[in-house]
């Protein structure tokens, strides 16, 4: 939990600037608006952070996202009766791109850099060929509501949120938990003691999946049918991941911190939107951030704990 | 820092001595019989579709495609070898094409300072990036994705469209040609030379493969682990750069999205891949890069030829890559056994 701490005063920090600029912030409903548009973000890196940790990348969350998204509308394409349907298809084939570069990664042994990076081509492709380079279709009423809605005054997307947030929790804290991080801090010394390395990484990149179906729902509801919903959230989330003090390479780094590293990140946009700076040096702000944010955790560790570059490609 | 001085190589471990079996288990050579192999099917299919597959037009496409990113993939090799990695050259790349044509803004008089200020701006660019990982000890995934989003920021901001003018005397770079050779195919081919030569005939080079084989041992054995990565990190820069000339003199200017448009930085790390050098640094070369930058532009030649979907060529070379890293993998668990 040591290693939360900066990111949750760096998190504060950027939260007190929002209220100093917009006092709304500080209103409950401010506040659940932020909370709202994070969720897709938090979530994601919820699931990239159990691909980190032990000690893989995850490159093709992404375009999984926009190939969701697109998906449902085609799918549902207006109708109510076929949301149920189709959600319970986006969960599946989440969930079976996680599967698949789980055991690419583990079984043929090719790096997940690389893995990811061909599930990133091949998922552009495939979506772009079936559609015909535009999105078609569209998503029913009952779809959105996940992403727009809420129950009473709390929207489902902060609900979801707590739920995954309560779930990710709970699953490092149970024996898989224990096993990822030991597969990510030395995958020899955990595959000899009996850890089934194999498994633990294909049901972490199965979460990854998952979590970017359930992200690709609650944006799809939230933003609508695009051909870029999902551009550059990989990076994003990879990035969140590492400014909660997640260390790439694996093996350290708690999921609270992953998360606190997304929403982090979304108060720096927002942040950035409010004091009017314009949408192409946000880019230069943010890089400036990630970095300085990044060393900033390295310094701050005693030597004999700063991770070994090129651990990341440890696995590979 | 004597870091030129010729010395030969000590054969790395595990490295083919003589024998035809032996040479053909290496990546390197495994690349190019898949050329050759992609070749032969590609002449084939196009054969049956009743068209020629060894057209003028078509050599001089594929060194023509494959020049720029060849580049690029030579850089991104230096500092994948040793052990880094490099995600701002598509940024960087477009930032060299507008540095090149604003400055040499339709004059010949400028083409000399417009690319030495390429290259600095590129050898700079190259230089932060090897001390951001270094120094501050952040890791290059994130090192080099957050100068990408500050080169980014700064192009995005200035820029809308395409900007400045190279003159034509510039452009020749980008599409005259001597024979059936590309003047573009040439600077490619003599990057590599030089890259080879660095990597297999001096102490630099050998540092190189020491540092991504494996760091802390090369820092005890004396070599300045540090300086090693920078310097791959301001080659790997400096190639972009000189990526960025090369795609200005063929647009005629810059422009702001011509790296990322192309998708150098993903696609220079899968050709580096495909060519066999391991991801994790110490092990592969430039020769195996230039064969699977010639894969990629091969396959790419051909699904042209045969008007194959674009979108189809995306999901076709995201499993040749997976497939091909997939079958060094299993080679080198044989090998070790």
């Amino acid at each position: 939990m040591k290693r939360a701490l900066p990111i949750l005063a760096v998190l504060v920090v950027l939260l007190a600037a929002i209220a100093v600029a917009n006092p709304l912030f500080l209103e409950p409903a401010g506040f659940l608006a932020f909370l709202k548009r994070a969720a897709p973000l938090v979530i994601l890196a919820a699931g990239q952070y159990f691909v980190i940790v032990s000690g893989e990348f995850d490159l093709s969350v992404g375009s999984l996202v926009t190939a969701e998204v697109v998906i449902a509308a085609r799918l549902i394409d207006g109708d109510e009766s076929a949301t149920w349907p189709v959600l319970a298809l986006l969960i599946v084939v989440g969930l079976f791109v996680g599967l698949v570069n789980g055991v690419v990664t583990t079984k043929l042994r090719v790096p997940s850099f690389i893995v990811t990076l061909g599930m990133l081509l091949v998922l552009r492709g495939a979506v772009f060929l079936w559609t015909g380079g535009a999105p078609r279709g569209a998503l029913s009423e009952g779809f959105r509501v996940f992403g727009r809605g809420g129950l009473g005054p709390m929207p489902w997307s902060v609900l979801i949120l707590l739920a995954v947030g309560a779930a990710a929790i709970w699953l490092m804290r149970a024996d898989f938990g224990r096993t990822l991080i030991a597969t990510g801090d030395n995958e020899r010394a955990a595959a000899l003691s009996g850890v089934r390395v194999g498994r633990a990484k294909i049901f972490a990149f199965m979460l990854s999946g998952l979590a970017a179906a359930v992200a690709a729902i609650l944006l799809g509801g939230f933003a609508g049918v695009s051909a870029q919903a999902g551009q550059g959230l990989e990076f994003s989330a990879i990035t969140a991941v590492v400014l909660g003090g997640v260390v790439v390479g694996g093996g350290r780094g708690s999921v609270p911190a992953a998360m606190a590293g997304a929403f982090t990140l979304e108060a720096l946009f927002t942040l950035l939107n409010l004091y009017g700076i314009s949408g192409a040096l946000e880019f230069t702000v943010q890089g400036v951030i990630i970095i300085a944010a990044v060393a900033a955790g390295a310094i701050r560790l005693p030597r004999k704990f700063t991770p070994r570059r090129g651990d990341a490609h440890a696995a590979s | 820092m004597n870091l030129l001085v010729r010395v030969r190589r000590p054969a790395r471990r595990g490295e083919p001595h003589g024998g035809l079996a032996a040479r053909l288990r290496e990546p390197t050579q495994v690349v190019f019989l898949a050329l050759l192999g992609l070749v032969a099917v590609g002449w084939a299919l196009v054969a049956l579709n009743g068209e020629q597959f060894f057209t003028m037009e078509s050599v001089v496409g594929i060194q023509q495609r494959s020049a720029a990113l060849g580049i690029v993939a030579v850089g991104q090799t230096l500092a994948i070898l040793a052990g880094s990695l490099d995600l701002s050259v598509a940024y960087l790349i477009s930032l060299a094409s507008l540095v090149a044509a604003e400055i040499m803004a339709g004059q010949d008089g400028n083409i000399v300072p417009a690319v030495a200020a390429v290259l600095a701006v590129s050898a700079l660019v190259g230089l932060v990036n090897g001390l951001i990982i270094t120094r501050l000890q952040v890791h290059a995934f994130i090192a080099t994705l957050g100068v990408a989003l500050i080169i980014k920021g700064i192009v995005d901001h200035l820029y809308d469209g395409p900007a400045g003018k190279v003159p034509e005397s510039f452009q020749l770079l980008g599409y005259s040609r001597i024979g059936p050779v590309p003047v573009s195919a040439m600077l490619w081919a003599g990057v590599a030379v030089v890259a080879w030569f660095l990597l297999s005939r001096t102490r630099l080079g050998y540092r190189i493969y020491a540092v991504g084989g494996n760091e802390e041992v090369a820092r005890l054995s004396g070599i300045r682990t540090g300086r090693v990565i920078v310097v791959t990190h301001v080659l790997c820069s400096v190639c972009a750069g000189i990526a960025g000339l090369l795609l200005a003199g063929r647009l005629g200017a810059g422009a702001p999205t011509v790296g990322t448009d192309g998708g150098y930085d993903l696609e220079s790390v899968a050709a580096v891949v495909l060519g066999g050098t391991a991801l994790a640094g110490g092990k592969g070369g430039v020769a195996g890069t230039v064969g699977g930058v010639l894969l990629l532009a091969v396959l790419d030649t051909i699904f042209n030829q045969l008007e194959v979907n674009s979108f189809v060529k995306d999901v076709v070379r995201g499993v040749v890559i997976v497939i091909a890293v997939a079958v060094y993998a299993r080679r080198g668990t044989r090998r070790s056994q």
